[in-house]
């Protein structure tokens, strides 16, 4: 009984170390995880706070700090009619001089900033992407040019939504 | 493993144009599996283009950027042969990089 039980001891002993061990460097590996990703958002710039905005005027005001006036100078290429809202390929560009960022906002999404574009000097201030719209929704682009916000809109029709499944 | 990036990039007169192409699922957040359950939000924040050393490009994506992302843009300068570096980032800290050759 003894002599059997002794290995079994010893065995649920390692077995335990092991675990253990196994947990401090899953611990340890998830935390770098962690940290990379934080590293990732930080470092990178990600405005997460923009991104979680439901509406255009807030979504702005986390990504710039301010409004923007619509512009004829803003050239926003989007489909009349969007058969699949999972895939709507959308162009943005501008004749405005000094153009730092482009970004997009769909206003019927869950959250209306789509996707946001640095454009450093020697850039084009022209960018082509494909979004996805859950319904029916006007589509706007806004280009920051010289520090100021200007936009273009346009309504795309959804017939078949791509954020819901 | 291949990587998830395909990008072209050709020199015109003045200016090269990219046009890059990344495998990536983007789950939004908002659809469910089979089972009824919500898939997680899974995207790419941020994904940077390099050449000479200096960033000509960046994009900030949130969940509504289509799967399997797709993106042109052109900047100034770049000829045939130089480096042009893309390095992706998504929100769970998962990344690729890849270096193509400008055309």
């Amino acid at each position: 009984m003894f002599t059997a039980k002794l290995p079994d001891l010893r065995t649920s002993r390692r077995g335990l170390l092991k675990g253990a061990a196994l947990a401090a460097v899953l611990g340890a590996s998830l935390n770098v995880m962690r940290s990379v990703a934080a590293f990732a958002a930080d470092a990178a710039g990600w405005p997460a706070e923009a991104f979680k905005q439901k509406n255009e005027a807030d979504a702005l005001k986390a990504l710039y700090g301010k409004s923007a006036e619509a512009s004829d100078k803003v050239k926003l290429d989007a489909p009349e009619i969007a058969e699949n809202g999972a895939v709507v390929p959308i162009s943005v560009s501008s004749t405005l001089p000094k153009v730092t960022a482009i970004s997009l906002l769909v206003l019927e999404n869950p959250f209306a900033l789509a996707a946001s574009y640095k454009i450093p000097e020697g850039t084009l201030p022209s960018v082509s992407n494909r979004l996805k719209m859950a319904k029916t929704s006007k589509v706007v682009a806004i280009v920051e040019s010289d520090g100021k916000l200007y936009s273009a809109t346009k309504e795309v029709k959804v017939t078949v939504g791509g954020c819901g499944g | 493993m291949a990587s998830t990036i395909r990008v072209r990039a050709i020199a015109g007169a003045d200016t090269t144009e990219v046009q890059a192409l990344v495998q990536h699922p983007m789950d939004s957040g908002f659809v469910k599996d089979s089972k009824g359950n919500l898939i997680p939000p899974h995207h790419i924040e941020t994904v940077q283009f390099e050449t000479g050393g200096k960033t000509v490009f960046t994009a900030l994506w949130g969940p509504a950027v289509s799967k399997d992302p797709f993106i042109k843009f052109a900047f100034k300068g770049g000829k045939k042969g130089d480096d042009l570096k893309i390095t992706w980032i998504d929100n769970k800290g998962a990344t690729d990089t890849t270096t193509a050759k400008i055309m």
